[in-house]
């Protein structure tokens, strides 16, 4: 056997393939059928991931460098507007962050009298995304921590301005996640103005959701804020997610047809923020 | 007889790498869609040259790697890079001696075997089915053949007449 790979000329020499691709096909199948309908291969999943982590890396690094390059090349005039305009915003936000504290608190207080749960504060790390990408039907990203920085399955994502995605698949090193424009993402949101709870679906186009289960009579206008109603038990509530952008009411549909744009940026962010939502804790811990 | 065959192996592990890279590249969002699948190109070029060494068995560790760094069910890439490279490994001797314009065709078929059945996968497994643009890679595949064939086959050959 080993002794004939030198020679290539001889067609029978090829070893009985029929037997080998069958064993294949049925072992493919069985990994599919496994991973399609429990998810018991995530040890296998991680171990080929780490292997090829290095790769996303060297993949990534051009992009890491040009970024590099632009910003320590950047004239100084560039760099003394922005500082001007990010301690404008800086200003700005601290002013609204002391009125949030004296709110928080006061919310905290009021919760109590209702003897309702109080809302924790949620733990925020930032992550950046790495670029790379494979699946071009699929909206979603690679970002550069991983289960070792104690990411899970289903932690919700978000940017400054509103919620990117949420994790779907854990590395030790990376984690893919699923953006909210993904089609087969759907996202339990709530009208800011009145509390109406409906679900954001993906449309696949990444400036785009649907709110599909909206009855043509729902007090809904275009301009509404949506905010994440924290129902599904993924995303903590209360993050803006996108803003309605038409509101179309077909009186022989049963639906109206509702579209909206996403706050966040989806197609341009580079560092998002994930977050651990804090275990809701029950009124007796603070008697 | 080892150091012949590791001789052997490296070009291949080298072009599987970049070939990966290549696919997880990030392109502009127009040219996405057009990415040819540089993983089944390679398998084909590499099933053609190296019948023996290079079996199913490697195509479908391959097609693992694949399958976790696309986010795909695990098994699917899997299924089809063996698939595509039993059928090549069963013509390829035919292959070899194909003029440009049949390879191409053959090239063609393969690679649209490829694309059905990772697209019959996802069928079965419930994810929302893409459009017509889907198929893009398959043409651009069948395209870039001929420029990958003659700088792959400059790949392989330098080991040995270095020797």
């Amino acid at each position: 056997m080993v002794a004939s790979r030198g020679h290539n000329t001889n067609p029978a020499r090829i070893p009985a393939l029929g037997l080998r691709i069958l064993a294949l096909i049925l072992i493919s199948i069985m990994l599919m059928y496994l991973d399609h309908r429990e998810n018991h291969l995530d040890g296998i999943r991680r171990a080929i991931g780490a292997a090829v982590y290095p790769v996303r890396v060297v993949v990534d690094a051009p992009v890491r460098l040009w970024k590099w390059l632009g910003e320590s090349t950047t004239s100084r005039n560039q760099l003394e507007l922005e500082l001007g305009r990010l301690r404008a915003e800086r200003l700005l936000t601290n002013a609204r962050l002391q009125r949030l504290t004296a709110l928080e608190a006061e919310n905290a207080r009021l919760r109590a009298l209702l003897d309702a749960r109080t809302t924790v504060r949620d733990e925020v790390r930032v992550a950046e995304i790495m670029a790379v990408d494979a699946n071009p039907y699929e909206h979603n990203l690679i970002i550069d921590i991983g289960s070792g920085e104690g990411v899970y399955d289903g932690q919700a994502i978000v940017d400054a301005d509103g919620v990117v995605g949420q994790v779907i698949k854990t590395g030790i090193m990376t984690a893919e996640a699923v953006l909210i424009s993904d089609t087969d993402h759907a996202l339990p949101v709530e009208v800011n103005r009145n509390g109406l709870r409906t679900i954001a679906v993906g449309t696949g186009e990444i400036d785009r959701l649907d709110l599909p289960f909206l009855p043509n009579n729902a007090d809904i206008r275009a301009g509404d804020l949506l905010v994440t109603s924290g129902l599904g038990g993924a995303f903590p509530a209360g993050y803006p997610v996108a803003v309605v952008a038409s509101v179309t009411r077909i009186p022989q549909e049963p639906f109206a047809d509702v579209t909206a744009t996403p706050s966040a940026a989806l197609d341009q962010v580079r560092e998002v923020m994930l977050i651990w939502s804090a275990p809701a804790v029950t009124e007796e811990a603070t008697e | 007889m080892s150091g012949d065959r590791a001789s052997r192996r490296l070009p291949v592990i080298i072009t599987l790498v970049v070939g990966l890279m290549l696919t997880i590249m990030p392109l502009p969002d127009a040219a996405e869609p057009f990415r040819p699948d540089w993983m089944a190109l390679l398998v084909i070029f590499w099933a053609m040259q190296l019948p023996r060494t290079w079996s199913v068995g490697s195509a479908w560790i391959v097609g693992l790697v694949l399958d976790v760094s696309s986010g795909t069910l695990i098994g699917q890439h899997a299924l089809a890079l063996c698939l595509v490279t039993f059928a090549t490994v069963r013509f390829h001797l035919l292959m070899r001696v194909f003029p440009l314009s049949q390879l191409s065709a053959t090239i063609f078929a393969l690679l649209a075997m490829y694309q059905f059945i990772l697209y019959w996968v996802n069928g079965v497994a419930g994810v929302s089915a893409p459009s017509v643009v889907y198929w893009a890679p398959v043409i651009t595949g069948t395209l870039i053949w001929p420029f990958l064939y003659m700088f792959l086959s400059g790949v392989r050959y330098r080991p040995q007449s270095r020797r």
